[in-house]
């Protein structure tokens, strides 16, 4: 697979379709990431949030790990982004956007922080040596199971910690309404 | 089987080609149903039984004009019913329907329909919310807070099978059922686990199947004498024959989810006859099921939609699991 992908594959074979769909995959990412932060309502973010999670759902598919990529579409679309769009529609009226400097890290200060970030990224990613990993195990949902109650249990509690305290944050402000 | 470029597109055809002939024939099944408990006859002009009735509809359909109202918006109110039927047509790829009949079996199986169902409810979102109407738009929040309730019962039923079978290999939970029909999810005694309530998550998770689907008796995102027609309301021409296809569709996996966790899959009693032949009819003996159902029973209200999932469902699936951990530790 490999020196398939490293000897350029021909286009209308299986390897070269992989390709072009890695390439859409990231296509698809961007095109989401560049909706959800530029469009004038709040549901069309939403909306390419949404497509934006598809895409990288589909990178980890790409990555050889079907359980992490399906666990982003059904927590991330299914649960988080129906949860924003749900709160969007009921709370907010139509807003129009504020256009001009709203903050003092708007206008020339964003774009030196988003030149300096993208700049650092890219010497990163170039001057970084890319080891080719064989898998390191099967990425099968007993494998991460196993690793996830044994190596990293200590993770695995204090995530449910933040639950759990999240959980007794929404009681405390509900029953404030009340 | 080598993997070239030409059954890779038969595949992406098969499926789609699968989910739409289902969809464009349930609903001649479904009017010829309705028909039938109404007691008249229903389309039985256009061809032998009025079997050509679904391709004229098509192109009635298409011959419409797709009208979008003032001030929606215009992105989302294309983008919802081609959203609606995505996942629809995702799901069959990996649902095996035999032995050898599988586009890719997945280990993840289970999780990957129930993710692109999650998808699902996302488009019933932005139709309702795109089409600027206040009955659209109450019909969107009513199906998608019925979806997230059965949502929950649907799942904790699912991993207690998922338990029994230890995989989520679609294949590997009807091998697990397989040698005698006892043997299938359904029946309490002779499984693996020996579970005395599993008839009980059977009728859970096809009550939740149900809900999901948004077919009666928890249409309430559809209820016409309250929200005209629901939130496909604005939706005309072959928007509407979108959602319409996505609703059978999704009706097509429920109902292979259901014969692949509980009845065994393609897996046939005293050996009769095996092959896909049985996976087929236990699939549209449901989905009649189905049909069955939502011409006999009147709608519920949303209280007590909500209340039968979140008092009821949830609780007695949650003890069915912690139940069928009990017993698997045990035997």
């Amino acid at each position: 697979m490999n020196q398939n992908i490293a000897s350029h594959p021909e286009l209308f074979s299986v390897e070269g379709l992989v390709g072009v769909v890695f390439l859409i995959l990231i296509a698809i990412t961007l095109t989401g990431g560049i909706i959800a932060c530029n469009s004038n309502r709040v549901v069309r973010a939403v909306a390419g949030l949404i497509v934006c999670f598809v895409g990288v759902a589909g990178l980890y598919f790409f990555l050889n790990s079907p359980f992490i990529s399906m666990m982003q579409i059904l927590i991330y679309v299914g649960a988080i982004a129906v949860t924003i769009a749900f709160a969007v529609m009921l709370a907010a009226p139509e807003e129009k956007k504020k256009f001009g400097p709203t903050g003092p890290l708007e206008g020339p200060f964003a774009f030196a922080t988003a030149a300096l970030l993208a700049g650092g990224f890219s010497l990163l990613a170039l001057n970084t040596d890319w080891p080719v990993r064989q898998k390191i195990n099967d990425g099968s949902v007993e494998e991460i199971g196993i690793r996830l109650l044994t190596e990293h249990s200590m993770v695995f509690e204090l995530i449910s910690i933040v639950l759990l305290i999240a959980i007794l944050g929404a009681l405390v402000i509900a029953r404030r309404e009340e | 089987m080598r993997l070239t470029l030409f059954n890779v597109v038969a595949a992406v055809i098969i499926a789609i080609a699968f989910a739409a002939v289902n969809a464009a024939y349930l609903v001649w099944a479904e009017r010829r149903g309705a028909a039938r408990i109404q007691r008249r006859p229903g389309p039985n002009i256009n061809g032998p039984f009025g079997l050509l009735q679904p391709p004229l509809d098509g192109i009635k359909l298409m011959a419409k004009q797709l009208t979008i109202p003032g001030g929606a918006d215009k992105v989302l109110f294309i983008a919802a019913p081609v959203l609606a039927m995505f996942p629809a047509i995702m799901s069959f790829v990996t649902i095996p329907f035999s032995e050898n009949i599988v586009a890719k079996n997945m280990n993840v199986g289970v999780l990957m329909i129930f993710a692109f169902a999650a998808l699902g409810s996302t488009s019933l979102l932005f139709a309702g919310w795109s089409s600027r109407n206040k009955y659209a738009m109450m019909a969107s929040i009513r199906a998608v807070s019925q979806t997230v309730a059965y949502e929950i019962p649907m799942l904790i039923t699912t991993i207690t099978v998922v338990m029994i079978a230890g995989s989520m290999d679609l294949m590997e939970i009807v091998h697990q059922q397989s040698g005698s029909f006892l043997h299938w999810n359904i029946f309490p005694l002779l499984g693996k686990s020996h579970n005395i309530l599993m008839p009980l998550s059977f009728l859970i998770f096809f009550t939740c199947t149900l809900a999901e689907t948004n077919r009666s008796p928890f249409d309430l995102g559809e209820a016409e004498s309250e929200l005209v027609a629901g939130f496909h309301t604005e939706y005309g021409s072959m928007g509407f024959g979108l959602f319409f296809m996505a609703e059978y569709a999704n009706i097509v996996i429920g109902s292979c989810m259901t014969t692949i966790l509980f009845l065994g899959g393609w897996g046939c009693p005293f050996g009769l006859f095996p092959g896909v032949w049985w996976f087929i009819l236990k699939l549209y003996l449901l989905i009649a099921t189905f049909i069955w159902i939502r011409w006999t029973f009147p709608r519920t209200t949303i209280y007590g939609l909500l209340n039968l999932s979140w008092k009821i469902l949830i609780p007695l699936s949650l003890f069915n699991l912690l139940l069928t951990a009990g017993l698997l530790k045990v035997f």
